[in-house]
């Protein structure tokens, strides 16, 4: 049976994006208005019945995330929405927003009230402005239907819709720094515990959740969890949005179930690898995860089967590079994005993400020495397991799982003193495929 | 035997600061409409938390006047009520603040994996040559300023570039002087715009 987007299913149609189109196609806000009539309780049973697990990366599951939200306190609660989404490959919460704006905006309405929160922020990144300005008037629109603000569709509850331009730091999309960002301070992780559930935005009890996952929530409570789970593998329900980019013939986003496999996401939904080139490694996850090998596609592209095959689902950003790529280059592109990017709070990672990017450049131009090698498997290790986020295990990613499958790449640069692919293989000089 | 270099404690050396400051700059204040931006968006947080309005506070003063000086960071720090320090803090860290005079656009090329797969790289060099300056400079007479960026979250349609709040999509590198012509006679209207919103 083929599969039946129900996530992104209208977004290539003109209007798709209005208040009307969403009430006219999508059951729209349907699900909000059984959620009023619900106890928050059984919301988050329900969200815990489906298995829904959280989209933005670490893939918690978020029933259990709105549970451990303090509920004795009378601290007000806070919902934010990330939708900072930078990690390299992903692009699926653009979309989203973009075309499916009120999807999101139900979902944090839903949320609100599970989790008695009052008001939501959006933390949208600063490069998304196109995308800002289209929720915003939808906020707008949804205000004035009654869907947002006082007493909401009559039900006694208050909610609070607002967006907060972010302003260019990757790292704003970990959780505690994107709380500090709202707080108005640099976008910098916090200790943990305590967590956000007990003290996050304002050291209130507060959840943060991805903007694809806030998406499902009207969905689950709309037609239940047990048509959510089924649409997955266990304990993988639900639609999934992947993002497929580099070598492919028709990068896009494309929605599916976990059951489908990363070969037929790159081959069948994405067209198959560019000017047909042989494929040479995939990054499923965004560049944080470990690399995957051609021969280690043949998996269901669910959380948990490929991180059995040995890497992550991460934010689904699939990357596809064919065998013009230098494995070498690749880490050192990398690099160059997770030096920019640390925040500067963690000394392994600060100094850390420097080292590796000056020696993969050393390495890379081929001025490396053989000790290099090891000095860079040194300085990852340290990095590892160091920090207070997980930005310093995503940025020794790249060097510890190009080393451990391509060392002899690495070899031959010290070896030769140059990169020994063909000179016009260069990633850097590519070909433009006809399929642009 | 001390593994520290001998330090020279001449007071005026020892005392100097490594961080440069912004310029001060002309005097600055919101202009009526810009106040009137603030203060509405000062109301989205709690009474008590005036200093989330930080980052759309900077982006209204940048908006205004191009840049940030320190007397834009100043107005600021007034209008939030926190010292000038912390307005400092804050702009030093994100990417999309300026604190020297830019360009009348602003092209923020894409350099990470997904873009650079398909020859980021190349556009950056190709722009560089058709203007003359390198990647962090401005031309000489103030239209474009070049800066490299890290993924902008649409790797599918990459190679990626910015304009100012703008976006162009798929700019392959031997259409980059037509795009900067473009750019020059049509001004942002030429942009080919996110994909998703060409129909509205
Ligand atoms: C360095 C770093 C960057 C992150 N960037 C994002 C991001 O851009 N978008 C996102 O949704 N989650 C991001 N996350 C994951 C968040 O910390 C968090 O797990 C997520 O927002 C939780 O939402 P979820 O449970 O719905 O997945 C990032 C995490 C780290 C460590
Ligand atoms: S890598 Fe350029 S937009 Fe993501």
């Amino acid at each position: 049976m083929p599969y039946e987007p129900v996530l992104t299913r209208h977004v290539n149609e003109p209007q798709s994006y209005t208040l009307d189109f969403y009430l006219k196609h999508q059951r729209g806000y349907e699900g909000l208005r059984k959620a009023l009539t619900l106890q928050p309780h059984d919301i988050i049973e329900q969200v815990k019945a489906s298995g829904l697990r959280g989209r933005g990366g670490a893939g918690f599951p978020t029933g259990l995330k709105w549970q451990f939200v303090l509920k004795d306190t009378p601290k007000p609660k806070y919902l934010c929405c990330n939708a900072d989404e930078s990690e390299p490959g992903t692009f699926k919460d653009h979309v989203l927003m973009e075309r499916n704006p009120h999807l999101l905006i139900e979902g944090c309405a839903i949320a609100c009230y599970a989790i008695g929160a009052k008001v939501a922020y959006i933390y949208i990144r600063g490069e998304f402005y196109h995308v800002q300005q289209v929720l915003e008037a939808e906020i707008e629109k949804a205000y004035t239907a009654g869907y947002l603000g006082k007493n909401i569709l009559g039900s006694g509850s208050d909610c609070d819709v607002y967006v907060h331009r972010g302003a260019g730091a990757y790292e704003a999309g970990e959780e505690t720094a994107l709380i500090e960002s709202l707080e108005g301070k640099r976008a910098q992780p916090r200790i943990k515990p305590p967590f956000p559930a007990v003290a996050g935005l304002y050291h209130c009890p507060t959840a943060v959740n991805n903007v694809e996952t806030l998406c499902n929530v009207p969905l689950i409570v709309l037609n239940g969890p047990e048509w959510f789970a089924s649409l997955g593998p266990e304990k993988n329900g639900g639609p999934k949005l992947f993002c497929i980019s580099g070598h492919v013939k028709t990068p896009g986003v494309y929605e599916a179930s976990m059951h489908t496999t990363l070969r037929q996401l790159i081959f069948d939904h994405a067209g198959g690898m560019m000017d047909d080139r042989p494929l040479k490694a995939v990054i499923p996850g965004g560049s944080s995860v470990p690399l995957l090998l051609p021969d280690q596609l043949d998996v269901p592209s669910s959380f948990d089967s490929i991180q059995k095959a040995g890497s992550l689902l991460g934010s689904a950003g699939i990357i596809v590079m064919n065998d013009t790529v230098c494995m070498v280059w690749l880490a050192m592109n990398l690099l160059h994005f997770y030096r920019h990017e640390s925040c500067g709070k963690c000394t392994p990672c600060r100094e850390g993400t420097d080292w590796l990017f000056k020696l993969l450049r050393r390495i890379e131009s081929g001025e490396g020495r053989p000790k290099d090698l090891d000095l860079l498997f040194g300085v990852s290790s340290n990095i590892v397991g160091k920090t207070l986020c997980a930005f310093g295990d995503a940025a020794a990613t790249p060097v510890l799982s190009t080393m451990k499958v391509f060392r002899a790449e690495y070899e031959a640069h010290v070896r030769e003193g140059r990169c020994t692919l063909p000179a016009e293989w260069r990633a850097r000089q590519p070909v433009f495929a006809g399929a642009h | 035997m001390s593994f520290h270099p001998r330090m020279d404690y001449a007071p005026a050396k020892f005392h100097q600061s490594a961080r440069a400051l912004p310029e001060e700059g002309e005097p600055f204040a919101y202009t009526p409409e810009n106040q009137a931006k603030f203060d509405a968006c000062v109301k989205r947080y709690p009474p008590d938390q005036r200093k989330s309005a930080i980052l759309y506070a900077l982006y209204l003063a940048q908006g205004q006047q191009g840049s940030l000086t320190r007397a834009a960071m100043d107005h600021v720090a007034t209008q939030i009520g926190c010292t000038a320090a912390e307005v400092e803090d804050v702009v030093s860290y994100y990417t999309m603040f300026f604190t020297k005079p830019v360009g009348k656009y602003v092209l923020y090329v894409c350099r990470t994996l997904s873009c650079a797969l398909v020859g980021a790289e190349r556009v950056t060099e190709e722009l560089e040559a058709a203007l003359g300056i390198q990647r962090g400079e401005t031309d000489p007479d103030g239209t474009f300023t070049l800066v490299e960026v890290e993924c902008l979250g649409a790797c599918d349609r990459a190679p990626v570039v910015m304009v100012n709040d703008g976006w162009q999509e798929r700019l392959s590198p031997d259409r980059v002087r037509q795009f900067l012509d473009d750019l020059r006679a049509r001004g942002e209207a030429s942009l080919s715009g996110c994909h998703l919103c060409k129909e509205r």
